[in-house]
Protein backbone atom coordinates (compact mmCIF):
# COMPACT_ATOMS: atom_id res chain seq x y z
CA UNK A 1 0.00 0.00 0.00
CA UNK A 2 2.76 2.43 0.97
CA UNK A 3 4.61 2.47 -2.28
CA UNK A 4 5.41 5.60 -4.21
CA UNK A 5 4.83 5.67 -7.95
CA UNK A 6 7.38 7.47 -10.17
CA UNK A 7 4.73 10.12 -10.45
CA UNK A 8 4.69 10.56 -6.65
CA UNK A 9 8.47 10.65 -6.47
CA UNK A 10 8.41 13.40 -9.07
CA UNK A 11 5.98 15.37 -6.88
CA UNK A 12 8.25 14.93 -3.84
CA UNK A 13 11.30 16.04 -5.83
CA UNK A 14 9.41 19.06 -7.20
CA UNK A 15 8.22 20.01 -3.72
CA UNK A 16 11.76 19.92 -2.38
CA UNK A 17 13.05 21.85 -5.39
CA UNK A 18 10.40 24.55 -4.95
CA UNK A 19 10.87 24.83 -1.18
CA UNK A 20 14.68 24.93 -1.36
CA UNK A 21 14.75 27.47 -4.22
CA UNK A 22 12.08 29.70 -2.69
CA UNK A 23 13.87 29.73 0.69
CA UNK A 24 17.34 30.38 -0.73
CA UNK A 25 16.15 33.07 -3.13
CA UNK A 26 14.02 34.86 -0.55
CA UNK A 27 16.52 34.85 2.34
CA UNK A 28 18.82 37.71 1.22
CA UNK A 29 15.80 39.92 0.50
CA UNK A 30 14.25 38.83 3.81
CA UNK A 31 17.39 39.85 5.70
CA UNK A 32 17.51 43.22 3.94
CA UNK A 33 13.83 44.00 4.58
CA UNK A 34 14.04 42.80 8.19
CA UNK A 35 17.09 45.03 8.73
CA UNK A 36 15.24 47.99 7.27
CA UNK A 37 12.20 47.30 9.47
CA UNK A 38 14.30 46.80 12.60
CA UNK A 39 16.76 49.68 12.26
CA UNK A 40 15.52 51.92 9.44
CA UNK A 41 14.47 55.41 10.40
CA UNK A 42 12.69 56.29 7.16
CA UNK A 43 9.05 57.13 6.90
CA UNK A 44 6.68 54.66 5.34
CA UNK A 45 7.98 51.74 7.37
CA UNK A 46 4.44 50.84 8.41
CA UNK A 47 3.33 50.70 4.78
CA UNK A 48 6.21 48.44 3.76
CA UNK A 49 5.44 46.26 6.74
CA UNK A 50 1.77 46.09 5.79
CA UNK A 51 2.49 45.08 2.20
CA UNK A 52 4.96 42.40 3.31
CA UNK A 53 2.53 40.95 5.83
CA UNK A 54 -0.46 41.00 3.50
CA UNK A 55 0.06 37.44 2.17
CA UNK A 56 -0.11 36.25 5.78
CA UNK A 57 -3.69 37.40 6.20
CA UNK A 58 -5.01 37.15 2.63
CA UNK A 59 -6.37 33.82 1.39
CA UNK A 60 -3.53 32.19 -0.65
CA UNK A 61 -5.95 31.95 -3.59
CA UNK A 62 -6.27 35.75 -3.60
CA UNK A 63 -2.48 36.07 -3.52
CA UNK A 64 -2.26 33.59 -6.39
CA UNK A 65 -4.84 35.48 -8.42
CA UNK A 66 -3.07 38.83 -7.87
CA UNK A 67 0.19 37.20 -8.92
CA UNK A 68 -1.53 35.76 -11.98
CA UNK A 69 -2.71 39.24 -12.91
CA UNK A 70 0.81 40.69 -12.48
CA UNK A 71 2.68 37.88 -14.20
CA UNK A 72 0.08 37.28 -16.92
CA UNK A 73 0.82 38.13 -20.54
CA UNK A 74 -0.84 41.52 -20.10
CA UNK A 75 0.21 42.00 -16.50
CA UNK A 76 2.65 44.62 -15.28
CA UNK A 77 5.56 42.24 -14.73
CA UNK A 78 4.46 39.62 -17.28
CA UNK A 79 4.52 42.01 -20.22
CA UNK A 80 7.98 43.18 -19.17
CA UNK A 81 9.31 39.61 -18.96
CA UNK A 82 7.61 38.73 -22.20
CA UNK A 83 9.98 41.08 -24.03
CA UNK A 84 12.87 38.92 -22.88
CA UNK A 85 10.90 35.83 -23.84
CA UNK A 86 10.56 34.73 -20.22
CA UNK A 87 7.45 32.73 -19.44
CA UNK A 88 6.44 32.46 -15.79
CA UNK A 89 2.88 31.18 -15.59
CA UNK A 90 2.41 27.39 -15.50
CA UNK A 91 6.12 26.76 -15.02
CA UNK A 92 8.25 25.71 -12.05
CA UNK A 93 9.29 29.38 -11.71
CA UNK A 94 5.67 30.25 -10.96
CA UNK A 95 5.49 27.64 -8.20
CA UNK A 96 8.70 29.07 -6.69
CA UNK A 97 7.41 32.66 -6.91
CA UNK A 98 4.08 31.68 -5.31
CA UNK A 99 5.93 29.99 -2.42
CA UNK A 100 8.28 32.93 -2.04
CA UNK A 101 5.49 35.47 -1.76
CA UNK A 102 3.40 33.42 0.65
CA UNK A 103 6.32 32.41 2.90
CA UNK A 104 8.09 35.80 2.86
CA UNK A 105 6.21 37.39 5.81
CA UNK A 106 7.13 34.45 8.03
CA UNK A 107 10.79 34.77 7.07
CA UNK A 108 10.91 38.54 7.60
CA UNK A 109 9.02 38.42 10.87
CA UNK A 110 11.38 35.89 12.37
CA UNK A 111 14.58 37.67 11.27
CA UNK A 112 13.23 41.02 12.35
CA UNK A 113 12.56 39.80 15.89
CA UNK A 114 16.13 38.49 16.02
CA UNK A 115 17.55 41.78 14.77
CA UNK A 116 15.52 43.88 17.16
CA UNK A 117 17.04 41.90 20.02
CA UNK A 118 20.55 43.06 19.04
CA UNK A 119 21.85 45.97 21.10
CA UNK A 120 22.69 48.70 18.54
CA UNK A 121 25.69 49.59 20.68
CA UNK A 122 27.52 46.59 19.19
CA UNK A 123 27.48 48.32 15.78
CA UNK A 124 28.77 51.52 17.32
CA UNK A 125 31.59 49.64 19.00
CA UNK A 126 32.46 47.85 15.76
CA UNK A 127 32.50 51.13 13.84
CA UNK A 128 34.83 52.80 16.34
CA UNK A 129 37.08 49.73 16.12
CA UNK A 130 37.57 50.42 12.42
CA UNK A 131 34.86 48.29 10.81
CA UNK A 132 32.92 49.86 7.94
CA UNK A 133 29.15 49.59 7.66
CA UNK A 134 29.12 46.39 5.59
CA UNK A 135 31.91 44.90 7.68
CA UNK A 136 29.94 45.44 10.88
CA UNK A 137 26.81 44.12 9.19
CA UNK A 138 28.48 40.86 8.19
CA UNK A 139 30.58 40.37 11.32
CA UNK A 140 28.14 41.63 13.98
CA UNK A 141 24.53 41.82 12.78
CA UNK A 142 24.33 38.59 10.79
CA UNK A 143 26.08 36.30 13.29
CA UNK A 144 24.10 37.76 16.20
CA UNK A 145 20.79 36.97 14.53
CA UNK A 146 21.85 33.75 12.83
CA UNK A 147 19.42 31.72 14.91
CA UNK A 148 16.54 33.98 13.92
CA UNK A 149 17.57 33.78 10.25
CA UNK A 150 17.70 30.03 10.49
CA UNK A 151 14.32 29.85 12.23
CA UNK A 152 12.81 32.08 9.55
CA UNK A 153 14.26 29.91 6.80
CA UNK A 154 12.80 26.81 8.44
CA UNK A 155 9.37 28.38 8.67
CA UNK A 156 9.56 29.49 5.07
CA UNK A 157 10.72 26.08 3.91
CA UNK A 158 7.90 24.33 5.76
CA UNK A 159 5.36 26.83 4.44
CA UNK A 160 6.64 26.27 0.89
CA UNK A 161 6.30 22.50 1.24
CA UNK A 162 2.64 22.94 2.07
CA UNK A 163 1.83 25.78 -0.33
CA UNK A 164 -1.29 25.05 -2.37
CA UNK A 165 -3.67 27.94 -3.05
CA UNK A 166 -1.36 30.45 -4.71
CA UNK A 167 0.56 27.72 -6.52
CA UNK A 168 -2.46 26.07 -8.11
CA UNK A 169 -3.57 29.40 -9.55
CA UNK A 170 -0.21 30.73 -10.74
CA UNK A 171 1.53 27.49 -11.70
CA UNK A 172 -1.38 25.19 -12.36
CA UNK A 173 -1.39 21.50 -11.51
CA UNK A 174 0.78 19.96 -14.22
CA UNK A 175 2.28 16.57 -13.28
CA UNK A 176 6.04 16.58 -13.60
CA UNK A 177 6.20 20.35 -14.08
CA UNK A 178 4.41 22.12 -11.25
CA UNK A 179 2.65 19.36 -9.38
CA UNK A 180 4.06 19.43 -5.83
CA UNK A 181 2.94 17.10 -3.01
CA UNK A 182 -0.17 19.08 -1.94
CA UNK A 183 -1.31 19.40 -5.56
CA UNK A 184 -0.77 15.67 -6.14
CA UNK A 185 -2.78 14.85 -3.01
CA UNK A 186 -5.55 17.12 -4.23
CA UNK A 187 -5.58 15.32 -7.57
CA UNK A 188 -5.68 11.89 -5.90
CA UNK A 189 -8.57 12.86 -3.63
CA UNK A 190 -10.62 13.97 -6.60
CA UNK A 191 -9.87 10.77 -8.53
CA UNK A 192 -12.01 7.66 -7.78
CA UNK A 193 -9.88 5.09 -5.92
CA UNK A 194 -7.05 7.52 -5.25
CA UNK A 195 -7.50 7.48 -1.46
CA UNK A 196 -4.65 5.15 -0.59
CA UNK A 197 -2.26 7.00 -2.84
CA UNK A 198 -3.32 10.30 -1.26
CA UNK A 199 -2.69 8.78 2.15
CA UNK A 200 0.79 7.62 1.13
CA UNK A 201 1.69 11.14 0.02
CA UNK A 202 0.21 12.51 3.23
CA UNK A 203 2.57 10.25 5.17
CA UNK A 204 5.51 11.43 3.03
CA UNK A 205 4.47 14.99 3.78
CA UNK A 206 4.35 14.32 7.53
CA UNK A 207 7.77 12.63 7.47
CA UNK A 208 9.28 15.51 5.47
CA UNK A 209 7.88 18.19 7.77
CA UNK A 210 8.92 16.29 10.87
CA UNK A 211 12.46 15.88 9.52
CA UNK A 212 12.64 19.61 8.84
CA UNK A 213 11.55 20.33 12.42
CA UNK A 214 14.07 17.90 13.91
CA UNK A 215 16.89 19.23 11.78
CA UNK A 216 16.00 22.79 12.64
CA UNK A 217 16.00 21.97 16.37
CA UNK A 218 19.41 20.34 16.09
CA UNK A 219 20.92 23.28 14.22
CA UNK A 220 19.39 25.83 16.59
CA UNK A 221 20.89 23.95 19.53
CA UNK A 222 24.29 23.96 17.89
CA UNK A 223 24.05 27.68 17.12
CA UNK A 224 23.08 28.40 20.71
CA UNK A 225 26.12 26.50 21.95
CA UNK A 226 28.46 28.06 19.41
CA UNK B 1 47.00 66.29 20.91
CA UNK B 2 45.14 69.38 19.77
CA UNK B 3 41.39 69.07 19.74
CA UNK B 4 39.34 71.99 18.58
CA UNK B 5 35.58 71.65 18.79
CA UNK B 6 32.58 73.79 18.05
CA UNK B 7 29.39 71.77 17.68
CA UNK B 8 25.67 72.38 17.86
CA UNK B 9 22.98 69.77 17.85
CA UNK B 10 19.29 69.77 18.65
CA UNK B 11 17.68 66.57 19.88
CA UNK B 12 14.02 67.12 20.72
CA UNK B 13 13.97 69.89 23.32
CA UNK B 14 17.63 69.46 24.18
CA UNK B 15 20.19 71.82 22.68
CA UNK B 16 23.86 70.96 22.67
CA UNK B 17 26.19 73.87 22.00
CA UNK B 18 29.83 73.24 22.87
CA UNK B 19 32.96 75.18 22.06
CA UNK B 20 36.35 74.23 23.45
CA UNK B 21 39.98 73.52 22.65
CA UNK B 22 41.91 70.83 24.44
CA UNK B 23 45.58 70.05 24.54
CA UNK B 24 45.89 68.15 27.84
CA UNK B 25 46.70 64.49 27.34
CA UNK B 26 44.24 63.51 30.08
CA UNK B 27 41.10 65.56 30.02
CA UNK B 28 37.68 65.00 31.47
CA UNK B 29 34.15 65.97 30.58
CA UNK B 30 32.33 66.40 33.85
CA UNK B 31 28.66 67.04 34.39
CA UNK B 32 25.45 65.63 35.78
CA UNK B 33 23.37 63.03 33.94
CA UNK B 34 21.51 64.57 31.03
CA UNK B 35 23.99 67.40 30.56
CA UNK B 36 24.94 66.13 27.10
CA UNK B 37 28.24 64.38 27.85
CA UNK B 38 27.35 61.24 25.93
CA UNK B 39 25.95 63.22 23.00
CA UNK B 40 29.23 65.13 22.80
CA UNK B 41 31.13 61.83 22.84
CA UNK B 42 28.97 60.48 20.01
CA UNK B 43 29.66 63.60 17.96
CA UNK B 44 33.41 63.34 18.53
CA UNK B 45 33.47 59.66 17.59
CA UNK B 46 31.34 60.20 14.51
CA UNK B 47 28.50 58.04 15.83
CA UNK B 48 26.16 61.03 15.54
CA UNK B 49 26.30 64.07 13.29
CA UNK B 50 26.19 67.63 14.55
CA UNK B 51 23.76 70.08 12.93
CA UNK B 52 26.44 72.76 12.77
CA UNK B 53 30.06 73.39 13.56
CA UNK B 54 33.43 71.73 13.21
CA UNK B 55 35.69 69.19 14.93
CA UNK B 56 39.41 69.26 14.30
CA UNK B 57 41.87 66.75 15.75
CA UNK B 58 45.51 67.80 15.29
CA UNK B 59 45.73 68.76 11.62
CA UNK B 60 42.78 66.72 10.43
CA UNK B 61 39.27 68.03 10.06
CA UNK B 62 36.87 65.33 11.24
CA UNK B 63 33.73 67.34 10.77
CA UNK B 64 32.92 70.66 9.19
CA UNK B 65 29.32 71.44 8.38
CA UNK B 66 30.16 74.42 6.15
CA UNK B 67 32.61 72.39 4.05
CA UNK B 68 30.41 69.28 4.15
CA UNK B 69 33.16 67.18 5.70
CA UNK B 70 32.04 64.34 7.94
CA UNK B 71 34.55 61.54 8.44
CA UNK B 72 33.01 58.15 9.15
CA UNK B 73 33.66 56.66 12.61
CA UNK B 74 36.06 54.06 11.19
CA UNK B 75 38.09 56.81 9.49
CA UNK B 76 38.41 59.02 12.56
CA UNK B 77 40.61 56.63 14.55
CA UNK B 78 39.04 57.72 17.80
CA UNK B 79 38.67 54.82 20.23
CA UNK B 80 35.65 54.60 22.47
CA UNK B 81 35.22 52.60 25.66
CA UNK B 82 31.56 52.58 26.56
CA UNK B 83 29.90 52.42 29.96
CA UNK B 84 29.14 48.76 29.43
CA UNK B 85 32.00 46.92 27.80
CA UNK B 86 29.84 45.63 24.93
CA UNK B 87 32.07 42.67 24.20
CA UNK B 88 30.74 40.88 21.13
CA UNK B 89 28.87 37.92 22.61
CA UNK B 90 29.34 35.66 19.59
CA UNK B 91 33.12 35.92 19.71
CA UNK B 92 35.72 34.59 22.11
CA UNK B 93 37.70 36.97 24.30
CA UNK B 94 40.64 36.57 21.90
CA UNK B 95 38.51 37.40 18.85
CA UNK B 96 37.11 40.40 20.68
CA UNK B 97 40.59 41.62 21.55
CA UNK B 98 41.80 41.35 17.97
CA UNK B 99 38.65 42.66 16.22
CA UNK B 100 39.97 46.19 15.88
CA UNK B 101 43.64 45.19 15.61
CA UNK B 102 43.01 43.13 12.50
CA UNK B 103 41.26 46.13 10.95
CA UNK B 104 44.10 48.53 11.73
CA UNK B 105 46.60 49.26 8.96
CA UNK B 106 49.97 47.61 9.63
CA UNK B 107 51.82 50.92 9.72
CA UNK B 108 49.44 52.21 12.39
CA UNK B 109 49.90 49.23 14.70
CA UNK B 110 52.20 50.64 17.33
CA UNK B 111 51.08 48.59 20.30
CA UNK B 112 52.27 45.04 20.60
CA UNK B 113 49.25 42.91 21.67
CA UNK B 114 51.00 40.52 24.07
CA UNK B 115 52.69 43.36 25.95
CA UNK B 116 49.40 45.23 26.32
CA UNK B 117 47.59 42.09 27.48
CA UNK B 118 50.14 41.78 30.28
CA UNK B 119 49.82 45.42 31.34
CA UNK B 120 46.03 45.10 31.50
CA UNK B 121 46.10 41.62 32.99
CA UNK B 122 43.96 40.18 30.20
CA UNK B 123 46.49 37.60 29.01
CA UNK B 124 44.96 35.09 31.42
CA UNK B 125 41.45 35.81 30.13
CA UNK B 126 42.07 35.18 26.43
CA UNK B 127 40.76 31.65 26.40
CA UNK B 128 37.74 32.33 28.60
CA UNK B 129 34.18 32.66 27.36
CA UNK B 130 33.01 36.27 27.17
CA UNK B 131 29.96 35.50 29.34
CA UNK B 132 32.09 34.26 32.25
CA UNK B 133 34.03 37.51 32.75
CA UNK B 134 33.35 39.84 35.66
CA UNK B 135 32.42 43.49 35.05
CA UNK B 136 35.97 44.71 35.67
CA UNK B 137 37.47 42.01 33.45
CA UNK B 138 35.05 42.87 30.64
CA UNK B 139 35.97 46.53 30.90
CA UNK B 140 39.70 45.70 30.75
CA UNK B 141 39.15 43.51 27.68
CA UNK B 142 37.13 46.33 26.07
CA UNK B 143 39.92 48.79 26.82
CA UNK B 144 42.56 46.45 25.37
CA UNK B 145 40.40 45.92 22.28
CA UNK B 146 40.18 49.68 21.76
CA UNK B 147 43.85 50.37 22.53
CA UNK B 148 45.00 47.80 19.97
CA UNK B 149 43.57 49.97 17.19
CA UNK B 150 46.17 52.57 18.29
CA UNK B 151 43.64 55.39 18.26
CA UNK B 152 44.74 59.01 18.16
CA UNK B 153 42.40 59.71 21.06
CA UNK B 154 40.46 57.52 23.46
CA UNK B 155 37.05 58.47 24.79
CA UNK B 156 35.93 56.67 27.92
CA UNK B 157 32.23 57.12 28.63
CA UNK B 158 31.51 56.48 32.31
CA UNK B 159 33.63 53.30 32.19
CA UNK B 160 33.35 52.71 35.93
CA UNK B 161 29.66 53.25 36.48
CA UNK B 162 28.72 49.83 35.12
CA UNK B 163 30.96 48.10 37.67
CA UNK B 164 30.29 46.84 41.20
CA UNK B 165 30.45 49.66 43.69
CA UNK B 166 32.89 47.76 45.90
CA UNK B 167 35.42 46.84 43.28
CA UNK B 168 35.03 49.47 40.62
CA UNK B 169 38.20 51.35 41.45
CA UNK B 170 40.33 48.24 41.06
CA UNK B 171 40.53 49.05 37.36
CA UNK B 172 42.16 52.45 38.03
CA UNK B 173 45.73 51.11 38.52
CA UNK B 174 45.41 49.30 35.16
CA UNK B 175 44.26 52.53 33.52
CA UNK B 176 47.09 54.47 35.09
CA UNK B 177 49.61 51.90 33.93
CA UNK B 178 48.26 51.69 30.41
CA UNK B 179 47.99 55.45 29.86
CA UNK B 180 51.41 55.87 31.42
CA UNK B 181 53.00 53.29 29.17
CA UNK B 182 51.30 54.14 25.88
CA UNK B 183 50.96 57.84 25.39
CA UNK B 184 47.45 57.96 23.97
CA UNK B 185 45.43 61.08 24.80
CA UNK B 186 42.34 60.41 26.86
CA UNK B 187 39.01 62.12 27.32
CA UNK B 188 37.30 60.69 30.35
CA UNK B 189 33.57 61.26 30.68
CA UNK B 190 32.00 60.96 34.09
CA UNK B 191 29.71 62.51 36.66
CA UNK B 192 31.99 61.43 39.50
CA UNK B 193 34.48 64.01 40.71
CA UNK B 194 36.46 61.32 42.48
CA UNK B 195 37.00 59.43 39.20
CA UNK B 196 37.93 62.67 37.49
CA UNK B 197 40.55 63.46 40.10
CA UNK B 198 42.07 60.02 39.67
CA UNK B 199 42.08 60.03 35.86
CA UNK B 200 42.37 63.57 34.52
CA UNK B 201 44.46 66.73 34.64
CA UNK B 202 42.06 69.12 32.99
CA UNK B 203 38.28 69.34 33.11
CA UNK B 204 35.55 70.57 30.86
CA UNK B 205 32.52 71.19 33.03
CA UNK B 206 29.32 70.58 31.16
CA UNK B 207 25.92 71.91 32.14
CA UNK B 208 22.71 71.76 30.13
CA UNK B 209 24.40 71.12 26.83
CA UNK B 210 27.27 73.57 27.03
CA UNK B 211 30.77 73.73 28.41
CA UNK B 212 30.60 76.27 31.21
CA UNK B 213 34.13 76.02 32.57
CA UNK B 214 37.51 74.63 31.57
CA UNK B 215 40.09 74.32 34.35
CA UNK B 216 42.54 72.04 36.11
CA UNK B 217 40.83 69.08 37.77
CA UNK B 218 42.38 69.79 41.15
CA UNK B 219 41.36 73.45 41.07
CA UNK B 220 37.83 72.37 40.22
CA UNK B 221 37.79 69.90 43.12
CA UNK B 222 38.84 72.70 45.43
CA UNK B 223 36.14 75.05 44.19
CA UNK B 224 33.33 72.56 44.67
CA UNK B 225 33.90 72.04 48.38
CA UNK B 226 31.54 74.81 49.45
CA UNK B 227 28.69 73.75 47.18
CA UNK B 228 28.53 70.06 47.96
CA UNK B 229 27.30 68.71 51.26
CA UNK B 230 30.30 66.39 51.39
CA UNK B 231 33.63 67.76 52.54
CA UNK B 232 36.70 67.86 50.37
CA UNK B 233 38.27 64.45 49.86
CA UNK B 234 42.05 64.21 50.11
CA UNK B 235 43.37 61.50 47.80
CA UNK B 236 46.44 59.90 49.33
CA UNK B 237 48.51 57.64 47.13
CA UNK B 238 50.72 55.26 49.11
CA UNK B 239 53.16 52.49 48.31
CA UNK B 240 53.77 49.19 50.08
CA UNK B 241 53.11 49.13 53.80
CA UNK B 242 55.20 47.79 56.66
CA UNK B 243 53.82 46.22 59.80
CA UNK B 244 53.72 48.54 62.75
CA UNK B 245 52.53 46.51 65.76
CA UNK B 246 48.99 45.63 64.72
CA UNK B 247 48.77 48.59 62.32
CA UNK B 248 50.54 49.45 59.07
CA UNK B 249 52.98 52.21 58.31
CA UNK B 250 53.53 53.90 54.95
CA UNK B 251 56.01 56.45 53.67
CA UNK B 252 54.29 59.61 52.53
CA UNK B 253 56.66 62.36 51.43
CA UNK B 254 59.01 62.96 54.38
CA UNK B 255 56.38 61.73 56.82
CA UNK B 256 55.28 58.33 57.93
CA UNK B 257 51.55 57.54 58.09
CA UNK B 258 49.96 54.90 60.29
CA UNK B 259 46.83 53.25 58.92
CA UNK B 260 44.60 50.40 59.96
CA UNK B 261 44.62 48.99 56.45
CA UNK B 262 47.51 47.06 54.92
CA UNK B 263 48.94 47.95 51.52
CA UNK B 264 49.97 44.77 49.77
CA UNK B 265 50.00 46.17 46.23
CA UNK B 266 52.70 48.55 45.03
CA UNK B 267 50.06 51.25 44.51
CA UNK B 268 47.32 52.01 47.01
CA UNK B 269 44.92 54.92 46.96
CA UNK B 270 43.13 56.08 50.08
CA UNK B 271 40.59 58.81 50.62
CA UNK B 272 40.70 61.07 53.62
CA UNK B 273 37.79 63.37 54.31
CA UNK B 274 39.00 66.90 55.09
CA UNK B 275 36.60 66.95 58.08
CA UNK B 276 38.46 64.04 59.69
CA UNK B 277 41.57 66.15 60.26
CA UNK B 278 41.88 67.90 63.62
CA UNK B 279 44.28 70.84 63.92
CA UNK B 280 46.29 71.70 67.04
CA UNK B 281 48.23 74.83 67.68
CA UNK B 282 51.04 72.91 69.36
CA UNK B 283 52.07 69.30 69.48
CA UNK B 284 49.59 67.64 71.86
CA UNK B 285 51.06 65.73 74.75
CA UNK B 286 49.08 62.61 74.13
CA UNK B 287 46.30 61.73 71.70
CA UNK B 288 44.52 58.67 70.48
CA UNK B 289 45.11 59.74 66.86
CA UNK B 290 48.05 57.77 65.44
CA UNK B 291 49.18 60.43 63.00
CA UNK B 292 50.46 63.81 64.13
CA UNK B 293 51.87 65.82 61.26
CA UNK B 294 53.74 69.09 61.58
CA UNK B 295 52.19 71.33 58.88
CA UNK B 296 52.59 74.78 57.44
CA UNK B 297 49.42 76.67 56.43
CA UNK B 298 49.56 77.63 52.75
CA UNK B 299 46.16 79.21 52.39
CA UNK B 300 42.90 79.66 54.29
CA UNK B 301 39.58 79.91 52.43
CA UNK B 302 36.37 80.88 54.17
CA UNK B 303 32.94 79.93 53.00
CA UNK B 304 29.94 80.55 55.22
CA UNK B 305 30.44 78.76 58.52
CA UNK B 306 33.24 76.56 57.22
CA UNK B 307 36.91 77.14 56.56
CA UNK B 308 39.25 75.18 54.36
CA UNK B 309 42.88 75.15 55.37
CA UNK B 310 45.45 74.16 52.78
CA UNK B 311 48.45 72.58 54.48
CA UNK B 312 51.93 71.54 53.44
CA UNK B 313 53.61 68.70 55.25
CA UNK B 314 56.78 66.82 54.33
CA UNK B 315 56.51 67.90 50.70
CA UNK B 316 52.85 66.83 50.35
CA UNK B 317 49.69 68.88 50.50
CA UNK B 318 46.66 68.22 52.61
CA UNK B 319 43.36 70.00 53.04
CA UNK B 320 41.56 70.22 56.36
CA UNK B 321 38.07 71.54 56.92
CA UNK B 322 37.31 73.31 60.18
CA UNK B 323 34.98 76.09 61.32
CA UNK B 324 35.86 79.82 61.27
CA UNK B 325 35.72 80.00 65.06
CA UNK B 326 38.59 77.50 65.27
CA UNK B 327 40.54 79.54 62.73
CA UNK B 328 40.25 82.58 64.96
CA UNK B 329 40.99 80.77 68.23
CA UNK B 330 44.04 79.00 66.86
CA UNK B 331 45.18 82.12 65.01
CA UNK B 332 45.46 80.19 61.77
CA UNK B 333 46.73 82.28 58.88
CA UNK B 334 48.93 81.92 55.87
CA UNK B 335 52.40 80.80 56.99
CA UNK B 336 51.46 79.68 60.51
CA UNK B 337 52.48 76.29 61.88
CA UNK B 338 49.93 73.73 63.07
CA UNK B 339 49.83 70.06 63.93
CA UNK B 340 47.32 67.90 62.10
CA UNK B 341 45.98 64.87 63.94
CA UNK B 342 44.52 62.06 61.87
CA UNK B 343 43.18 58.76 63.16
CA UNK B 344 44.62 55.58 61.66
CA UNK B 345 41.09 54.50 60.74
CA UNK B 346 40.21 57.76 58.97
CA UNK B 347 41.75 56.57 55.73
CA UNK B 348 39.47 54.48 53.58
CA UNK B 349 40.77 52.47 50.70
CA UNK B 350 39.74 53.27 47.12
CA UNK B 351 41.94 50.57 45.62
Amino acid sequence: MLTLSPHDLQAVALSLKVAVSATILATPAGIAIAFFLAFGKMRGKAIVEGIINLPLVLPPVVVGYLLLLSFGRNGFIGSLLNRFDIQIIFTLKAAIIASMVVGFPLLVRSIRIGMEAIDPAYFKVARTLGAGWWDSFFTIALPLCSRAIYAGMTLMFARSLGEFGATVILAGNIPGVTQTIPLAIYEYTSTPGGDSMALTLCLVSIVLSFTVLLLSEAVTKRLRKG
Amino acid sequence: MELDVHVQKKIGDFHLDCTFSLSASRAGVFGPSGSGKSTLMHLLAGLATADNGHIRLDDQILFDSSRKINKRPEERRIGVVFQHAHLFPHMSVRQNLLYGYSRTARKERKIEPEGLFKVLGVDVLKDRDVTTLSGGERQRVALARTLLTCPRLILMDEPLSGLDEERKFQIIPYLERVFGEYSIPLIFISHSLLEMRMMTEELLVMEQGSITRQLETESFARTTWDTGRKGYINLISLGLSQRHHDLFSYNWGDNCLILTEPGEAPENLFELDAREIILFKRHPEATSARNLLQCKVLQVYMSGNRARVELETGGKSLIAQIVPESVRELGIEKGSEVVAAIKASAFSRIF
